[in-house]
């Protein structure tokens, strides 16, 4: 029997990235390019889909080549719908439309938030975990019920790798691979706790009081040679993530589940990955997480997702295959999560 | 301390583990007590963890004698133990109104047996809000029924606030548990509602809230809440 491949677009931010996949899950290829800013600048939209134009079809290029798969092989064209940066957004859902045209392919639109929760499950085999989804556009803690992935505790205003990012900015961190690496590694140097705010309300968590009440202090400490950049990042770090391990151990016990799944560009750290593990550890939970060639945005995630829509009936026609900023998890039905999953995944 | 001059005494038995607290049945000074016991957290750095355990626990016992003060019938708190993090309360006699409701469900008995409790729990909400605390968890596990008398515990998660929004999400969470617990008992809500706007002078600003509130969260975050918290 023919298996199903999936070519898929991710540009909802500074990378943008092509993958293919087949609905077990396969990953032939997925190759991404990532729009790195000088330190202490963040990217901006327009520049940034600029670059995603620029690399969008030598990218595309060599998923083909590396998956050695010509275009008939592939049933359908996935593209992040949303949430995202408009302008970047843009870039996936033009060229999936062209494409789609010329080689008479189905499209199929994805949200960037349900692809990290089905790339990060199909990777690490998580059945039905309760998953933290942190990145630099989105902090989210989100379990699965009756249809769709709810939402039960998020950032209340800015995201945690927002926040990160804004501090390497202050301290002039280098952007390369990305600036929540350059605070992970300079954390581990970190030998002083600093006192920051701790802002959790309920199941949702608040960063932008803190982010700059460590704007103004490290202006001050750094000053007058109180502590490091290191300790900074630390206690940063060391905050920011007991809030998140906070929030999701009460997701864990409202509803019941006993495993904790971490996706998004963030849940690459490896210390926030080590603090969940120690929460689940005492639950008698286990903890999933994958590194950053999954965790980061890619194709592979938005080919895989919308693949399995697409397995169940669902496209996107041409006059619908729009792109939004604001699109949430809850929003989308996973008509893939039934009791018959696993019977149509063998097939 | 003073724990130390009972607490040894009594043998704790647990009653509960909860992901922040285990709770124990024991005994104070020669009475029956319950002592809560907030636990460290491993993941978290030690300063972090000690800085938010004590504020936890101050929090807690602030409340709970607040909410004594205006009027609302709760535990007596005993003691308060800084080194172990734990609270002593006064061990209360009585089925939880959850408990009763239950009871009431099964027994398919006349849903005006649940008057009593909804006026109970509309006045004391009443007052407890007037008093500008917000107990945070709602249930009717949270309520006590002592000698036809209503007694509040667990004021784990509670607050000082005089915001609308808060009461009006504290008396949603009320009215998720009641619905999905109690539908059998039909609208105990709404007797609740209105024992509550007779108690708290301050009834319309919240039940705007809870107005605006519930379009608001039936379409995020608690319609969840519905379905899997209670």
């Amino acid at each position: 029997m023919k298996r199903m491949i999936a070519l898929g677009f991710e540009g909802s931010a500074n990378k943008i990235g092509v993958g293919v996949v087949t609905l077990d899950g396969t990953i032939l290829s997925n190759p991404r390019h990532t729009y790195i800013t000088p330190p202490g600048q963040g990217f901006l939209p327009r520049e940034t889909a600029h670059h995603h134009l620029e690399h969008v079809l030598p990218l595309v290029k060599e998923a083909l080549e590396t998956a050695q798969i010509s275009l008939k092989d592939v049933d359908c064209l996935c593209y992040t719908k949303g949430p995202g940066m408009g302008a970047p957004l843009q870039v996936s859902a033009v060229v999936v439309r062209v494409l789609s045209q010329l080689w008479k392919i189905p499209i199929v639109g994805v949200n960037h938030c349900v692809a990290h929760i089905e790339m990060g499950r199909v990777v690490t085999g998580a059945e039905d975990p309760v998953v933290l989804y942190v990145s630099g556009g989105n902090t989210q803690v989100i379990a699965y019920s009756e249809g769709k992935y709810r939402i039960f505790g998020e950032t209340i205003d800015i995201a945690i790798g927002n926040c990160l990012d804004r501090f390497a900015r202050v301290l002039m961190l280098s952007n390369d691979p990305s600036p929540g690496y350059n605070i992970e590694q300079l954390a581990k140097k970190g030998e002083k706790f600093i006192d920051l705010p701790y802002v959790v309300k309920g199941m949702d968590v608040s960063f932008s009081g803190i982010l700059s009440y460590i704007e103004a202090e490290a202006e001050q400490k750094l000053k007058n040679n109180e502590c490091t950049p290191a300790d900074l990042c630390y206690s940063l770090q060391e905050t920011l993530f007991a809030m998140l391990v906070e929030i999701t151990e009460r997701a864990m016990a409202h509803c019941d589940k006993k495993d904790v799944l971490i996706v998004g560009g963030v849940g690459c750290n490896e210390r926030l990955q080590g603090m969940m593990r120690v929460m689940c550890g005492e639950r008698g939970g286990k903890l999933f997480a994958t590194d950053d060639r999954y965790c980061i945005d890619n194709g592979a995630m938005i080919a895989y997702t919308g693949l399995l829509a697409y397995a169940h009936g669902s496209t996107t026609p041409l006059e619908k295959s729009t792109f939004t900023q604001r699109f949430r998890t809850d929003e989308v039905w996973a008509v893939w999560r039934d009791e018959h999953e696993s019977e149509i995944k063998s097939t | 301390m003073e724990t130390e001059a009972n607490g040894e005494s009594g043998s704790l038995v647990l009653i509960k583990q909860g992901a922040e607290a285990r709770v124990f049945e024991s005994t104070f000074a020669g009475r029956k007590c319950v002592v809560k016991e907030r636990f460290s957290k491993k993941y978290r750095h030690p300063t972090l963890d000690a800085k938010l355990t004590l504020k936890r626990l101050y929090a807690e016992a602030r409340c709970l004698t607040k909410a004594r003060k205006v009027g609302v019938v709760t535990p007596v708190l005993y003691a308060v133990d800084t080194v172990s993090h734990s609270l002593t309360f006064e061990y209360v006699e009585g089925l939880s109104v959850k408990d009763h409701f239950l009871e009431f469900g099964s027994k398919r008995v006349g849903l005006e047996n649940t008057d009593e409790f909804a006026l109970q729990i509309g006045n004391t909400i009443g007052k407890l809000h007037d008093g500008g605390v917000v107990h945070g968890d709602l249930t009717t596990s949270n309520m006590l029924w002592r000698d036809g008398k209503l007694v509040l515990i667990d004021f784990g998660l509670s607050f000082v606030s005089t915001l609308p929004e808060d009461k009006a999400v504290d008396l949603y969470v009320l009215e998720r548990a009641l619905l999905s617990m109690h539908s059998s008992l039909g609208n105990v809500m709404e007797k609740v509602l209105a024992a509550y706007r007779k108690s708290s002078k301050q009834w319309c600003s919240t039940l705007n809230k809870l107005a605006d509130g519930m379009i608001l969260y039936y379409n995020t975050v608690l319609s969840f809440h519905c379905g899997l918290f209670f």
